[in-house]
């Protein structure tokens, strides 16, 4: 009896909950739409980017081909385009303001997380992650005036007097000192990319699990043994990770590298020579160049940028799928 | 979800009446653009135009090459380039070039006890020193030249422009012309391969680097040396004249150019003869289409371009600039009212 009874208003309750259910898988239908054409136009979009890039490079590789990458003379004159000194200029900034910027980085994150007066944390903390709040032109702007001024009066002389008989460094920091060039943007960017590193460094030391630390701590372990052998290992991926991060911002860094780094398509053995970024070649150069080639060769360099960041982005994924599968296994 | 797509026509339809309303209010502008260094005259002129007509200009200063490309896309009324176009260009894309202002460009330098004009350079060293052949300041070539001063053995920091430049196409010009090996190794262009020296964005930049390396030298528009107090180096002229920068030198350069001698009035006032002539002076052109699609917009600019000549003299001195000279904007006036037409054929612009 009870049964019917409750069957009887059911029916109509069975219909307001069919609705219902239908009206759910109609906005989840949606809303699985809308995602998925969200997910979509990020490739639409990368592809597109990077089609355009190709037909408008097309014009300059067609005319250059291979040797585009290998010659270093620039001549907007004579229209003889090389893509050699950005390219340089670019890798070599990159990669010393990551040799300076990770074991900064580190170090802030270490002290942060296992040595740092609790007081003190959060102000360092919040002092890192503003560094990255400040827009490249500032760091531009301070680096020409304030910074570069400093490099060209202390720290070149210093290196220049340093290694004046040293057989290899003395040709890397050769005079005359002008204040910018390849190593002040390097350290320009070196502070820019130090946030990003130290922030996820410092979020993937905080996931260690206490019990470790605590254990290794109990068999008489040092703060430095600690780090070194378990904090260290358990989040080598998040470091990588904040790396690889740091990395692409360096390459792709436009504005506050043109300030400093001196602007010349010269390849130099000397890191104080000033030289020039694949980014910093396009900003400075795009506006005035007439002629089709020209403006082809400017966006073949921006291909060029592209490609090396698609690389350096996937040899990053590859390393860290290969440390995942190791630590699985 | 209906609201959501209410809500969202109706920001649809605010969007597209604004953009409408907005195009329309820009339609009453003079819309140009194009080379950075007369911007400032441009700006003022336009300031003291829209006072008394009540039309505004939106110039973009986004450089010359970008001017010339706005104008062949035809995005704008007319493009300013501090380079020329030539002859056949102008002809195969239908253009009218006139010259608007001029000015001149000077060397600075960054030297311990010497003052501005007490150094004094001619072309062909001044070439060698951007070419990296002096590399001292106490080279036996600046030392000729000047033989009172106290020269430093320092070495010498070159520092140019790295973004293309119209200030960089007028100066290598003269270099070109006044240095044999700087024409056949370096070139002239509006960026340049070049052998020595740092690069800079902007005369600011230029500046910037100039007065903070020691031993530097670098080449600005003579208003930005000026409001700057740079130390600014007196040049040899054609002549062999020694002659300071100064609004009356570059008049004077211009004075002896021969305007019609070019198609477009495209003269390149470097290195011009004249006992007075400052030699890196230059002049700044405007592009028009000789049939354009709009003929009342670029009507609106012809006046605006025919006021400037008129009574905009004075406003250019003060900033340094160099007016055209009268005769000039009379046969410039002429080419309007001759070249320049509708699609009917007739003349837009009528001598007021």
């Amino acid at each position: 009896m009870t049964t019917v009874s409750e069957a009887m208003p059911s029916l109509a309750a069975m219909q307001a909950r069919e609705a219902t259910v239908r009206r759910f898988a109609l906005t989840d239908a949606i809303f699985r739409a809308a995602t998925r054409f969200s997910a979509i136009l990020v490739l639409l979009i990368l592809g597109g980017v990077a089609i355009s890039l190709f037909v408008g490079s097309w014009q300059a590789m067609s005319t250059f081909g291979v040797s585009f990458l290998t010659t270093e003379s620039w001549n907007p004159v004579t229209e003889k385009f090389g893509a050699l000194a950005p390219i340089y200029g670019t890798v070599v900034t990159a990669a010393i303001s990551i040799l300076i910027a990770v074991p900064i980085g580190i170090g802030i994150a270490i002290f942060l997380t296992e040595l740092c007066p609790r007081p003190l944390r959060r102000p360092i903390g919040i002092a890192v992650e503003l560094l990255a709040g400040i827009p490249s032109i500032i760091y531009g702007i301070w680096g020409l005036f304030i910074f570069a001024p400093f490099v060209q009066t202390t720290i070149q002389p210093f290196f220049i007097n340093l290694f004046h008989d040293v057989p290899v460094l003395s040709s890397l920091f050769a005079g005359p000192p002008y204040g910018i060039g390849l190593l002040t943007s390097s350290m320009i960017l070196a502070i820019m990319v130090l946030p990003f590193i130290t922030s996820i460094t410092k979020d993937v030391f905080d996931t260690v699990p206490a019990v470790l630390k605590e254990s290794a701590y109990g068999i008489g372990c040092t703060t430095w043994e600690v780090t070194r052998r378990v904090v260290i290992p358990y989040t080598r991926v998040g470091i990588m990770g904040g790396v690889m991060l740091g990395l692409g911002r360096a390459l792709g860094e436009t504005m506050a590298v043109t300030f400093v780094i001196g602007n010349a398509h010269r390849i130099s053995a000397s890191l104080f020579a000033p030289g020039t970024t694949i980014s910093a070649t396009i900003a400075n150069e795009f506006t005035e160049a007439d002629g089709e080639l020209y403006t082809s060769s400017l966006i073949a360099l921006g291909l060029i940028l592209f490609v090396i960041t698609f690389l350096i982005l996937a040899i990053a994924r590859y390393m860290l799928m290969r440390i995942d599968r190791r630590t699985g296994a | 979800m209906r609201h959501f797509i209410r809500s969202a026509a109706v920001a649809i339809a605010m969007a597209a009446a604004s953009t409408l309303t907005l195009s329309a209010a820009m339609a009453a502008d003079i819309s140009g653009a194009g080379a950075t260094f007369p911007y400032p005259i441009y700006a003022k002129w336009a300031d003291a135009y829209k006072k008394e007509t009540g039309n505004g200009l939106n110039y973009q200063s986004i450089g010359s090459g970008g001017g010339i490309k706005q104008i062949k896309a035809k995005t704008v009324t007319f493009g300013a380039s501090d380079a020329p176009l030539k002859g056949e260009d102008l002809e195969s894309i239908g253009l009218v070039q006139f010259p608007m202002v001029m000015g001149g460009i000077v060397p600075v330098v960054n030297l311990e006890g010497i003052k501005p004009g007490e150094l004094v350079l001619d072309g062909p060293t001044l070439g060698d020193i951007f070419m990296g052949k002096i590399t001292q300041w106490d080279d036996a070539a600046i030392k000729k030249l000047n033989p009172d001063a106290k020269l430093p053995s320092q070495a010498i920091a070159v520092v140019h422009r790295s973004d293309g430049s119209g200030t960089t196409f007028n100066f290598s010009y003269y270099l070109a012309d006044a240095n044999a090996d700087w024409k056949s190794k370096v070139g002239v262009n509006t960026a340049l391969e070049w052998p020595v020296g740092i690069g800079a964005k902007g005369n600011e930049g230029v500046a910037n680097n100039v007065s903070q390396t020691g031993g530097a030298i670098g080449y600005v528009e003579y208003a930005y040396a000026k409001q700057n107090k740079l130390t600014y180096t007196d040049m040899m002229n054609k002549d062999g004249k020694k002659v300071e920068p100064t609004a009356a030198a570059f008049s004077a350069a211009a004075a002896n150019a021969d305007w019609s001698s070019q198609p477009g009035y495209g003269v390149i006032l470097a290195n011009q003869p004249g006992a007075e002539s400052w030699p890196m002076t230059a002049a700044t052109w405007v592009l028009l289409y000789k049939k354009p699609d709009d003929a009342a917009a670029t009507g609106e600019a012809l006046k605006f371009f025919a006021w400037s000549y008129a009574k905009g003299d004075e406003m250019a001195s003060e900033l340094d600039y160099v007016p055209m000279p009268d005769n000039v904007v009379k046969s410039i006036e002429d080419t309007w009212a001759k070249d320049v037409v509708g699609s009917d054929g007739k003349p837009i612009y009528s001598a007021m």
